[in-house]
């Protein structure tokens, strides 16, 4: 990829990495370039390392690849953990006057860049600001226009007043000049700038976004890793439009007070991960069988139990799919880009309400944390298009009255969907229930009207079946002899292991499948494909047993459970080891 | 809305199936009253009720209304005000629901002091699921599944609220018609989350907790010098033993309740057609 940098900063939690990263990130986005961040909380020794990872570059960028060229390390296990993907020419840039760096020996085939940082930091006014100092000297690396580190410095501190902001300008200034004197610029690296226009966001940021442009207005949650940030987003934000979070006592609360809210008639939404999703499994079957509208997100982490919360795993499907017991109705939709992640949200709320059910939202810790530049016209507000469903006024209600006035909420009505009072409607006053009831909302064991409301329900979903599109979102050779389906965040990798496979001659046709249910009709992809293979996170092959299920096929599996997330180069690897097994030999 | 709503409107045309006799029946003839009496309309009054015995009520009375999950009915009438505070909020729920089963919403939801009610009847026994030791049942209660006693100290329900930080702790017997119905009125009435636990004897599982038990171990707080307002006096009678306080055992004359203190000014319910005007700025947000 032309004018490729990758880039990250490590050392211990605590020493200010991710806003150190994040900081550059935007700096690399306000200079009209692409960027792609991930974060390595990985350990494979013990706890404590942590780094942020950028990936830069002119094109779009889709995938984290296993390849490092300038490294801030502010430790010297930071660089013993990334030696697997540095390489001739890296270039290292670490801090020799730290009594625990000063042992350290960069591997000969690398450049060490040995900037003081610290005391450099202090001349500019605090040893606080050596991370940024270290960002002057990457400035320098990649012939980077400080300008734009500026810029996004005075983002980060602005509201600190402008001395914290000159100081950090001038820490940074140190550094790069520091490296100007000290070393020859002869790395390799130089990076362009363009006019483009970009924003940089996170999935979980574009969820909480997507949630307000959709007229969301109550969000209640229990804090959980990696859900948070959907909460911390919409805290104070919110507000502005009339709306408030609340932080529930736990997740069993948080979808209680959603539920109510969304009785009451906002549009309401909860977030949590795995553990949160079991316990408002308790509640799921009470929000469909009361036909209620509501939005409940699961940014999956790595489980079962607590799991490893900061890891990438896609493995509630099942959950999400069957979980509860009985047989609850319900419809999942599952963003598959940071974008998209605003896009389905918005589209979770409208078939919320219009099919009176809830709807999970599922997203991944990769699209969660993954920081991405985006045009800002990717989120287009007027765009954005509100549709509340069958909502009944005082004066619609009467065809919807039984003969003794009494409205009927759960009405069978001929496509399942019933008229809708809110509180405060005159006339519309009804209860519901989690127990069987009737079309008044009453309990009921007649054996006809529990048939009845059953099939009413199931009726609401065949419709939206029919009603919404449901498709996948395609991409490479629709006649290729490889079909490669995916879901989630594994979009990016696979699209850009696509097009190094295209140039090894493979070429695939993908699906990315963005509602898992109802979801797209995949028979006569996989009947027309010579090899189908499913891409996801997880040991089992949770989505490769449902498609082979629906398609009465089998299909092959690359499946990924460490906790890091598909790289596009081993994609590119797993994916010709299958179609031309004798081709590998490295990977 | 208007003054002419009378108790009976808040009756649905279900017939109850409680037993004859069970004090649930005088428990919602209060909850009733206290609605009308403080000028609410069915159609502006949302009930959310728990499971059990007394979760039945929902069903009973006219208005809109939850039936939801045992436990979870505090978080839900929560939900419903803070998302439309022009609605009155009743919940209502037995002793298991409330603090057995959703003990932790309780102590939770005292502490946000949202604007709604709670009214538990604590017949200090399980009653739909025939007969079995609550969070209430005495030490030597013998149930099914009790046959020795609980052997664990009852709970306090009221210490619970007043060390939670309740704003309003009023305590009735279903069968006292009146000060039942006026201390649900006065809940209704304070500015906070108003907290009513009352007596409601289950005729048909509990021998103990009898109406001639409540009839003579009651004192009407009222007939007394009692100050409501007077937090240690109301610690004093919640921890006494022995004495069945009824009446209105504290309240914070300085409750301001939740939505207030976060600036919840209206209903979220209306939302525009699209995306609220300014919505790209939170777009720029991320420049
Ligand atoms: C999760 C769950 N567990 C158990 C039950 C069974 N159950 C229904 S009501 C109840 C106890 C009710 O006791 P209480 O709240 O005191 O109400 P009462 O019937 O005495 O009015 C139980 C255990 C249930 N419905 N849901
Ligand atoms: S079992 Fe007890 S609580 Fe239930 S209705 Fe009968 S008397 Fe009332
Ligand atoms: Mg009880």
């Amino acid at each position: 990829m032309p004018d490729d940098l990758n880039w990250a900063i490590g050392g211990e939690a605590g020493d200010g990495i991710d806003s150190t990263g994040k900081i550059f990130a935007q700096a690399l986005s306000r200079a009209g370039r692409h960027v792609y961040t991930s974060k390595d909380f990985a350990s494979r020794i013990r706890g404590g390392y942590t780094a942020y990872k950028v990936r830069t570059s002119l094109d779009r960028v889709e995938s984290v690849v296993d390849r490092l060229d300038v490294l801030i390390a502010l430790t010297e296990r930071t660089i013993n953990e990334n030696m697997d993907e540095l390489h001739d020419g890296s270039v290292i840039i670490y801090d020799g006057e730290r009594t625990s760096m000063q042992d350290v020996e960069v591997p000969e085939n690398m450049t060490g860049l040995d900037v003081p940082l610290k005391r450099l930091a202090e001349e500019a006014g605090g040893a606080i600001m050596r991370n940024v100092v270290a960002l002057g000297a990457a400035c320098e690396v990649a012939n980077f226009p400080i300008e734009h580190l500026d810029s996004s410095l005075s983002k980060r501190f602005g509201d600190k007043g402008t001395a914290i902001v000159e100081n950090n300008q001038q820490a940074a200034r140190l550094g790069q000049e520091y490296t100007t004197e000290h070393y020859d610029h002869a790395y390799g690296y130089d990076i362009e700038t363009t006019d483009e226009d970009y924003v940089l966001l996170n999935g979980d940021e574009a969820i909480g976004m997507g949630a307000i442009a959709a007229g969301c207005r109550f969000y209640s949650g229990y804090p959980i890793t990696p859900a948070t940030d959907v909460m911390e987003y919409l805290t104070g934000r919110i507000d502005q439009y009339g709306g408030k979070v609340v932080q529930a006592e736990d997740e069993l609360a948080a979808i209680n007070l959603a539920l109510g809210a969304a009785r009451a008639g906002a549009r309401a939404m909860t977030a949590t991960s795995g553990p949160g999703i079991d316990l408002m499994t308790e509640t799921f079957g009470l929000v469909a069988t009361t036909e209620t509208p509501l939005v409940v997100c699961d940014v999956m982490r790595a489980g079962p139990s607590t799991g490893m919360p900061t890891k990438q795993e896609q493995g509630d499907l099942n959950m999400l799919l069957y979980g509860g017991h009985g047989e609850i109705d319900r419809l999942i939709v599952a963003p598959t880009t940071v974008s998209e992640c605003f896009w389905k949200t918005v589209e979770a709320f409208n078939l919320a309400e219009r099919y009176q059910i809830p709807v999970f939202l599922v997203a991944d810790l990769s699209l969660a944390v993954t920081e991405q530049t985006y045009p800002p016209d990717a989120f287009d507000m007027d765009a954005v298009e509100i549709d509340r469903g069958k909502l009944v006024d005082d004066d619609e209600i009467d065809p919807w009255a039984d003969e003794q006035e009494r409205f009927q909420p759960h009405f069978p009505t001929a496509d399942g969907i019933s008229p809708r009072t809110l509180p405060g409607t005159d006339g519309g006053a009804h209860m519901t229930t989690g127990l069987e009831h009737d079309s008044l909302g009453r309990r009921t064991e007649d054996t006809e009207v529990r048939v009845e409301q059953v099939d009413k329900r199931q009726r609401k979903v065949e419709t939206a079946k029919t009603e919404e599109d449901w498709s996948s979102r395609e991409f490479g050779d629709p006649d290729a002899d490889t079909l490669v389906v995916s879901w989630g965040s594994n979009e990016g990798p696979i699209r850009e292991a696509m097009e190094r496979l295209a140039q090894n001659g493979i070429d695939i046709r993908f699906l990315s499948v963005p509602y898992l249910f109802p979801r797209p009709e995949l028979s006569d992809a996989v009947e027309a494909a010579e090899t189908t293979v499913v891409v996801e996170c997880n040991a089992r092959g949770q989505f490769a047993n449902l498609l082979e299920q629906d398609v009465f096929e089998r299909v092959e599996r690359i499946n990924k459970y460490n906790g890091v997330r598909f790289k596009a180069d081993e994609l590119v690897a797993d994916i010709t080891d299958l179609v031309r097994p004798q081709e590998v030999t490295t990977q | 809305m208007s003054s002419d709503v009378r108790f009976i409107d808040f009756k649905s045309d279900k017939q109850p199936t409680w037993c004859p006799g069970c004090g649930d029946f005088g428990t919602m003839n209060g909850m009733m009253k206290g609605l009308a009496e403080t000028g609410n309309h069915p159609d502006d009054t949302f009930i959310v009720a728990g499971i059990g015995c007394s979760g039945k009520i929902g069903t009973y009375m006219h208005s809109y209304a939850l039936h939801g999950v045992h436990g979870r009915a505090l978080p839900v009438g929560i939900g419903v005000k803070l998302a439309n505070p022009d609605l009155e909020v009743m919940v209502a729920g037995g002793d298991g629901d409330g603090y057995s089963i959703g003990a932790g919403h309780f102590v939770h939801a005292v502490r946000r002091n949202v604007d709604m009610s709670y009214v538990v009847m604590d017949n200090r026994i399980y009653g739909l699921t025939k007969g079995q030791a609550s969070p209430t049942s005495r030490e030597d209660f013998e149930t099914s599944t009790t046959p020795d006693g609980t052997n664990q100290t009852p709970v306090n329900p009221l210490a619970l609220a007043l060390s939670s930080g309740a704003t309003f702790i009023g305590q009735t017997f279903s069968s006292d018609a009146q000060s039942h119905a006026e201390v649900v009125r006065k809940a209704i009435e304070h500015d906070g989350f108003g907290f009513v636990n009352v007596y409601s004897p289950c005729v048909t599982f509990n021998d103990v907790d009898t109406y001639d038990y409540f009839r003579d171990s009651i004192v009407d707080l009222g007939e007394t010098d009692h100050d409501p307002a007077d937090r240690d006096a109301a610690m004093e009678r919640i921890m006494e033993g022995g004495t069945e306080y009824t009446g209105v055992i504290y309240q914070d004359p300085d409750s301001v309740p939740y939505e207030q203190r976060e600036g919840i000014e209206g209903s979220m319910t209306e939302i525009p057609d699209g995306a609220p005007d300014d919505a790209m700025d939170l777009v720029r947000e991320f420049y």
